[in-house]
């Protein structure tokens, strides 16, 4: 049943139970928000969304108001344009004046509100926040004096990481976000997902930039620089660069890198697919075992970290593979120096990737070798677009370099890795071919594309019949996790992915990010898949070099030497 | 003394209509209008505990014990004259009561000498108790003789530092529960609402809801659970009403919370109170404890078919879990940020049930309303706004304490006659009603009478019922300062208007009371622009604040700036604190005949501004003055001084 | 009884897994500790199934919590609108000066901690401070010297 409203003077359409803010926006209404985060719920905290509504003796917030018939709203008076402008002067009282030097900096959503305010002046001058910068995380940097309490990092932290490493403490004059007891984020239950940068309006939550400490190994002698970069950030980093959402910047990354001074560039996928090789192998072994616990996917940083933490008994059940992209990482150690004939030049392994959990990842123990980290630096795609700007390359007239060693046409499997789902899709075809000894037609496995939180199907492989499955969005998972721990599920293969969606939506990712971008993102991963001439992982003319030269066969001694990892529980306040 | 249950409650029922006469000697002595002992009462709350009434109260011990006398001696609450604490009585047999201020230890020896021996203290003296049947002392005033108490309508005080509150015999036997017993017994829920409604009685926290609509609201939700809560968070600073209420009375709160939620169809209720009210607490759990053993609490009660279970939760401490919503953050265990309404309580409140809350003065008034009804109530104050309203008076009054006045006496009247004006040789410069977000009234505004519509009219509040008195010697704009300092920390921080708002003003206000430079480095024209968007910031915060806190926050700011302009612009412009209260403002002097020129004040002063040679007079350098006072207080020749 | 059974008997009171069994819970902590450990912190939240965070957001909330022990001598101040006209603000910055603590801090030697309360009612004796248990009404400077002198040399005798 339809509720009238009268808006600025004209006559809108309502829903019953709906907010006044929401009837504005469907309205093609717009008025300011920042507390306000979709798919999470609601404060009415900010105050920016006040609209006057005729009767009511104070301003409304229209983000928590209901509507109610022949409501008579004005949105922009200049009552309402007063309170909003001096609200918005009120955060900016105490603001550290740093905007040129902040990460966010053109993308801070303050910033847009002061312009469109038409802030000009800081009339009520504040004192400053005493709050000290946090960089004890390898992978987020929390400088609270930036931030402005609209508590979106709590609420996605919770809500949607099922985490709760923030939440606000104290009150009034003192009120800030904190870890339990104010401990420094690495030393939280935080694990560094990064979804709080991406909810974050202001510069108050960062990633640990790594780039310009790359700049002195560039060029160095007796150094070679070798990048991976991961499918995520080939169709993402677009955005930055003012180029269609969606597009696949592969080349121009290449390019762009090599131009800069990098003396390598490969793709995260190489990784992906010598992981799936062994994944492979893995699950027939956990089989043979007769595991009553599903094999659980230990790709994603965050979530490994996540389960070392919240569900140590589970420990078993992950695969013992290191991720993608740190087997990319060995490769590029162990196996590159060689065809690169590096000589004794020492290689500086770079990992650009869409994920902060990735910083974290690379300082692991578990990671590295003989005590020596196996990726060296990671930069995030926000990272990777200002570097590619510096490089004052003009990328509409770039001659692309032709690439190192990626396959002819666009990759492979591993490129599935960016998008949930995309891991159990790439390894159930290399997988079937292994039960079966023949290949599965891609379209099969379609399933695993549809866009849903959870997504699951049965593959009937030889004579076994096996249940595959993903999630992606820790609250997601934990709900699933406690399913199959009480015994109500069943599933031989189960992929968890700590962001929701996976790495296209990870927390190094351009902003700002809403859904129907990151659907863009993974529908460009899906469109390179298709368009592949290889689509199987063990097809990979690279991969089955590398068995040849380095690792044998899956599972063999020099795999399990330099690509499988061990978990550890980690008692840290939850 | 141990009465036995059945008759106790077969007195609560109303059974008795033609008591015996030995039912009614065995009345008299539960109501105390009979005692066969020498009757000593202490009050042992804690504004007397704050003033010594524990050491009197073992004082009294030992001289009972000392002397192996048969002597009744029982705690009391507050008869309001918190200034004149230790407050004890005394009740000869067959005499009337007599109240005595200010018993310290040391006082008691002489004056239970005196007593005893029926010979009366002077100097200690408050006056006599007026009671039927009982002897009167000759030459001592009654306590409705004495202006304090006599223009006052002490309609819920009655009983208040009067009777034993740890007593429940005591309760019944002055009438207690009968209204409640009745009510659950003769008739329904609605029946209950709609008397109340007619009584007139609204929300004695300041907002002046009209109660009744409110149970109402909360009655036709339809739910299987429903809530009343009792707000005793009282979290006004300056505010004692609702304390001396609980632990003087504490069987009458109780009763009224019975009434509200039996109007409301709840058979559960929680008191929500600051834990720092330990006696209050204490006594209100015994209370608890009491009823459920006389059966006028659990299930089924006395066979009535109605259910109620009342139980207490000590707030950790927060002054906006005063604010109704935010109580019930608090109550279901999270963090106490008000939330936004609607849906207001009596929709989705506690749990996301119906919900009432109500202030503890207001429930206090139902065992009343409900026994003497609600003509009488309405023939209580003006129309409109009725009944009484207790006001506590602190400050620089010339007595503190709790005033019950009805509604529509003026804070003229309040101040000027029933506490006698501020001390002498003082003047009056304002009174501060409502807390930290109320207002500051000056002489010329007192007189319009106490009713929330005459009030808001003008701009101004009634408030909880706390009246800060200000007298010529105190400063307007550093108290303004302080209450704002106080609500920027109390504020939950929830939204920007309030959370930042506060902070910007307090800020301001500090600049405003200090010297030009201060630690910040703030000089006078930063601060000026600051002052320049005070109306406008508090139009804002007003407009845009989620909770009462926010929007009411500016308004002392605001009543000030329009009745006390005058003193802010001294402060602003000629940096000068009249009152001299503003210490970072004074001027400092050395006094040349005293100065022996030591030099330690030079060699201490943080700006440098002290020069001299020693051996001779010093001198400070005005310019370079802070206004700190180290000066002052290292001198050890009291050379230094200040205008 | 280490601190860890102490804790877990006080848990065990709380047999229901409620989130409003959390502050009557804290509040046992902090009158059998004096303030909330990091070991209470965490057997809470597991305890409630909560997350940590969650329990130290909403004891920062409130007054009544603290997260370390009070010194031997406990120092309350009310700072309530009559005290502050009284010149609590001056006792304040007194106590600051002389122990070199402010609210919520503890002396370096443990034996005096301070803390301000908002308004405890008892506004006919301001300014009123408490030390332990034992309350002083009307204080003035020259006094509070006197008194933190008599609590030092109780100490040190
Ligand atoms: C900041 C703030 C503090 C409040 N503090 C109290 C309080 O201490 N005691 C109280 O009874 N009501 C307080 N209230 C009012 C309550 O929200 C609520 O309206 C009241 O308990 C209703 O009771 P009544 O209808 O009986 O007046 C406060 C309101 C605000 C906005
Ligand atoms: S850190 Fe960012 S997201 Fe979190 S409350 Fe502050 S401004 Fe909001
Ligand atoms: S007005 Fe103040 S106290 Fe009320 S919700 Fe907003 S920040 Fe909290």
């Amino acid at each position: 049943m339809g509720i009238q409203l009268e808006v600025n003077g004209s006559l809108i359409e309502a829903e019953k139970g709906e907010t006044i803010l929401s009837a504005l926006n469907r309205n093609g209404l717009h008025v300011p928000t920042i507390c306000s985060m979709k798919g999470l719920s609601p404060t009415g905290a900010c105050r920016m969304c006040v609209v006057e509504v005729e009767g009511r003796e104070n301003l409304v917030p229209s983000c928590s108001f209901p509507v109610e018939e022949a409501l008579k709203i004005t949105t922009h008076s200049p009552r309402v344009l007063k309170a909003r402008k001096i609200n918005v002067e009120l955060l900016l009282s105490n603001h550290p004046d740093d905007c040129l030097y902040c990460e966010r900096n053109g993308s801070c959503e303050l910033q847009s509100l002061a312009e469109n305010l038409n802030i000009r002046e800081r009339r009520m001058p504040g004192n400053k926040s005493p709050y000290k910068i946090d960089r004890s995380s390898p992978a987020i940097v929390r400088d609270p004096s930036k931030c402005i309490l609209c508590g979106r990092c709590v609420r996605i932290c919770e809500e949607r990481m099922a985490t709760s490493a923030l939440d606000f403490a104290y009150r009034g004059n003192e009120l800030r976000i904190s870890t339990t007891l104010g401990k420094p984020l690495n030393f939280s239950n935080c694990i560094a997902c990064g979804q709080c940068l991406l909810a974050c309006p202001t510069g108050a939550l960062i990633e640990h930039v790594q780039f310009p400490e790359l700049d002195s190994h560039l060029h160095a002698p007796g150094k070679v620089v070798v990048a991976q970069y991961t499918t995520a950030v080939a169709v993402s980093v677009a955005e930055m660069l003012g180029k269609k959402p969606g597009t696949d910047m592969s080349g121009i990354i290449r390019t762009v890198l090599l131009r800069y001074g990098f003396d390598h560039v490969i793709e995260s996928s190489l990784g992906a697919d010598v992981m799936i090789m062994e994944q492979v192998a893995v699950f027939q072994e956990r089989k043979k075992e007769g595991s009553s616990l599903p094999l659980i996917t230990s790709s994603c940083p965050a979530w490994v970290q996540y389960v070392e933490q919240y569900f140590p008994e589970l420990i078993p059940a992950l695969s013992p593979l290191k991720s993608p992209q740190q087997i990319g990482g060995s490769l590029v150690k162990n196996w590159l120096p060689e065809i690169i004939q590096a000589g004794d030049k020492e290689i500086v392994s770079v990992l650009i990737s869409s994920c902060t959990a990735a910083k974290n990842e690379a300082r692991r123990v578990e990671m590295t070798s003989s005590g020596i980290a196996i990726i060296d630096y990671v930069i995030t795609t926000r990272e990777l677009a200002r570097l590619i700007r510096l490089s004052g390359l003009d990328l509409d007239h770039l001659e692309e370099i032709a690439p190192d060693m990626s396959v002819p046409g666009s990759g492979t499997a591993g490129n599935l890795t960016g998008v949930a789902g995309g891991e159990v899709e790439a390894t159930s075809r290399t997988l079937y071919h292994h039960l079966s000894g023949k290949d599965i037609l891609p379209s099969k496995l379609h399933r695993f594309r549809v866009n849903k939180a959870y997504r699951e199907m049965s593959i009937k492989a030889g004579k076994q019949e096996l249940r595959i499955a993903s999630v992606s969005g820790l609250s997601h998972a934990v709900k699933l996790i406690e399913e199959i721990k009480a015994g109500k599920r069943s599933i031989d293969l189960l992929e968890v992915m700590a962001c929701p969606g996976g790495c296209t939506n990870g927390g190094g990712q351009p902003l700002p990010v809403d859904d129907h971008l990151i659907r863009i993102r993974s529908k460009a991963v899906y469109d390179m898949d298709n368009g592949a001439n290889i689509q199987e992982a063990h097809k990979n003319p690279h991969v089955i070099k590398i068995y040849e030269d380095l690792l044998g066969e899956p599972g063999s001694k020099v795999s399990r030497d330099l690509l499988y990892t061990t978990f550890t529980k980690r008692d840290v306040l939850l | 003394m141990h009465p036995d249950k059945e008759f106790l409650l077969k007195l609560a029922q109303g059974f008795i209509p033609e008591p015996s006469d030995e039912e009614l000697k065995y009345l008299a002595l539960l109501n105390r209008e009979r005692v066969t002992r020498p009757l000593v009462m202490v009050n042992s709350s804690i504004s007397g505990v704050v003033a010594g009434a524990r050491e009197t109260w073992a004082a009294i011990e030992s001289y009972v014990a000392e002397r192996s006398l048969d002597i009744e001696l029982c705690e009391s609450g507050s008869i309001g004259l918190s200034s004149e604490e230790p407050v004890v009585s005394v009740q000869m047999p067959g005499k009337t009561r007599l109240f005595f201020s200010k018993v310290k230890a040391e006082n008691v020896h002489s004056l239970l000498d005196d007593v005893i021996h029926h010979v009366i203290p002077e100097q200690m003296l408050i006056g006599q108790l007026r009671r039927e049947g009982q002897e009167a002392w000759p030459d001592v005033p009654f306590l409705d003789e004495i202006p304090f108490f006599s223009l006052q309508s002490r309609v819920l005080l009655e009983d208040c530092g009067i009777i034993d509150p740890f007593s429940f015999p005591e309760y019944v036997a002055r009438g207690g529960y009968r209204a409640f017993l009745q009510t659950i017994r003769s008739q329904t829920f609605s029946e209950v609402c709609d008397l109340v409604i007619r009584s007139g009685l609204r929300g004695r926290s300041g907002g002046g809801f009209p109660t009744g609509e409110k149970w109402k609201s909360a009655f036709e939700t339809a739910s299987d659970q429903k809530y009343v809560i009792c707000n005793a968070e009282e979290s006004d600073p300056g505010a004692f009403m609702d304390r001396t209420l609980m632990e003087g009375n504490p069987y009458q709160l109780l009763e009224g919370i019975s009434i509200a939620a039996y109007a409301i169809g709840s058979n559960r209720a929680y008191i929500y109170i600051r834990s720092e009210y330990k006696d209050a607490i204490e006594r209100i759990t015994r209370a608890i404890t009491e009823l459920r053993s006389m059966g006028l609490l659990g299930d089924n009660i006395l066979d009535s078919g109605y259910n109620l279970q009342i139980s207490l939760r000590k707030g950790p401490g927060a002054f906006v879990c005063g604010e109704e919503t935010a109580l019930i953050a608090s109550l279901e265990g999270r963090r106490g940020m008000p939330a936004s309404k609607p849906p207001y309580p009596t929709q989705s409140g506690y749990l996301g049930q119906p919900t009432v809350v109500n202030n503890v003065e207001t429930l206090a008034n139902l065992p009343l309303i409900l026994k003497k009804g609600a003509d009488w109530f309405r023939g209580i104050g003006l129309p409109g706004c009725t009944g009484t309203k207790i006001f506590s008076i602190s400050g620089r009054a010339r007595i503190s304490g709790l005033v019950e006045v009805p509604m529509g006496t003026s804070f003229g009247t309040i101040v000027n006659e029933i506490i006698g004006g501020v001390n002498k040789g003082r003047t009056l410069k304002a009174i501060h009603v409502g807390g930290p977000t109320g207002c500051m009234i000056p002489p010329h505004m007192m007189d319009i009478p106490v009713a929330y519509e005459n009030l808001k009219e003008v701009g101004l509040v009634m408030g909880s019922g706390g009246v800060l008195v200000m007298d010529d010697k105190t400063c307007v704009v550093n108290t303004v300062r302080y209450f704002m300092e106080y609500v920027d920390r109390q504020s939950c921080g929830k939204c920007i208007p309030c959370r930042e708002g506060t902070r910007r003003m307090a800020e301001i206000l500090g600049g405003i009371t200090r010297k030009p430079a201060d630690d910040e480095g703030q000089t006078t024209l930063e601060r000026f622009k600051g002052v320049m968007q005070l109306e406008h910031l508090a139009a804002v915060m007003k407009d845009t604040s989620l909770c009462g806190l926010g929007q009411n926050a500016p308004s002392p700011v605001v009543s000030t700036l329009k009745y006390f302009r005058k003193e802010y612009e001294e402060h602003i412009f000629d940096r000068k604190c009249t009152s001299n209260t503003c210490s970072e403002l004074r001027t400092w002097y050395i006094d040349v005949d005293m100065c022996t020129g030591c030099s330690i004040c030079a060699k201490r002063c943080p700006a440098e501004a002290i020069i001299g040679t020693p051996t001779h007079p010093y001198f400070i350098v005005q310019e370079k003055c802070i206004g700190c006072g180290i000066c002052y207080e290292v001198c050890k020749f009291t050379a230094v001084y200040y205008k | 009884m280490t601190e860890t059974a102490r804790i877990n008997e006080i848990l065990e009171r709380f047999p229901q897994i409620k989130r409003n069994a959390l502050i009557p819970l804290l509040q046992a902590i902090q009158d059998e500790f004096g303030y909330i450990s990091e070991t209470a912190i965490g057997r809470i939240g597991d305890h409630l199934s909560l997350p940590t965070s969650k329990v130290f957001g909403l004891a920062t909330f409130y007054n009544q919590f603290s997260f370390a022990s009070r010194g031997q001598y406990h120092i309350t101040i009310c700072n309530g609108s009559s005290c502050h006209m009284g010149g609590s603000g001056e006792l304040l910055s007194e106590i600051t000066k002389m122990l070199e603590i402010t609210d919520g801090e503890c002396t370096r030697d443990r034996l005096f901690s301070l803390e301000v309360q908002s308004c405890i009612g008892a506004c006919g004796q301001s300014p009123v401070m408490a030390v332990n248990d034992k309350y002083y009404a009307g204080v003035e400077i020259k006094e509070l010297r006197a008194i933190i002198k008599k609590y030092r040399k109780d100490a040190s005798g």
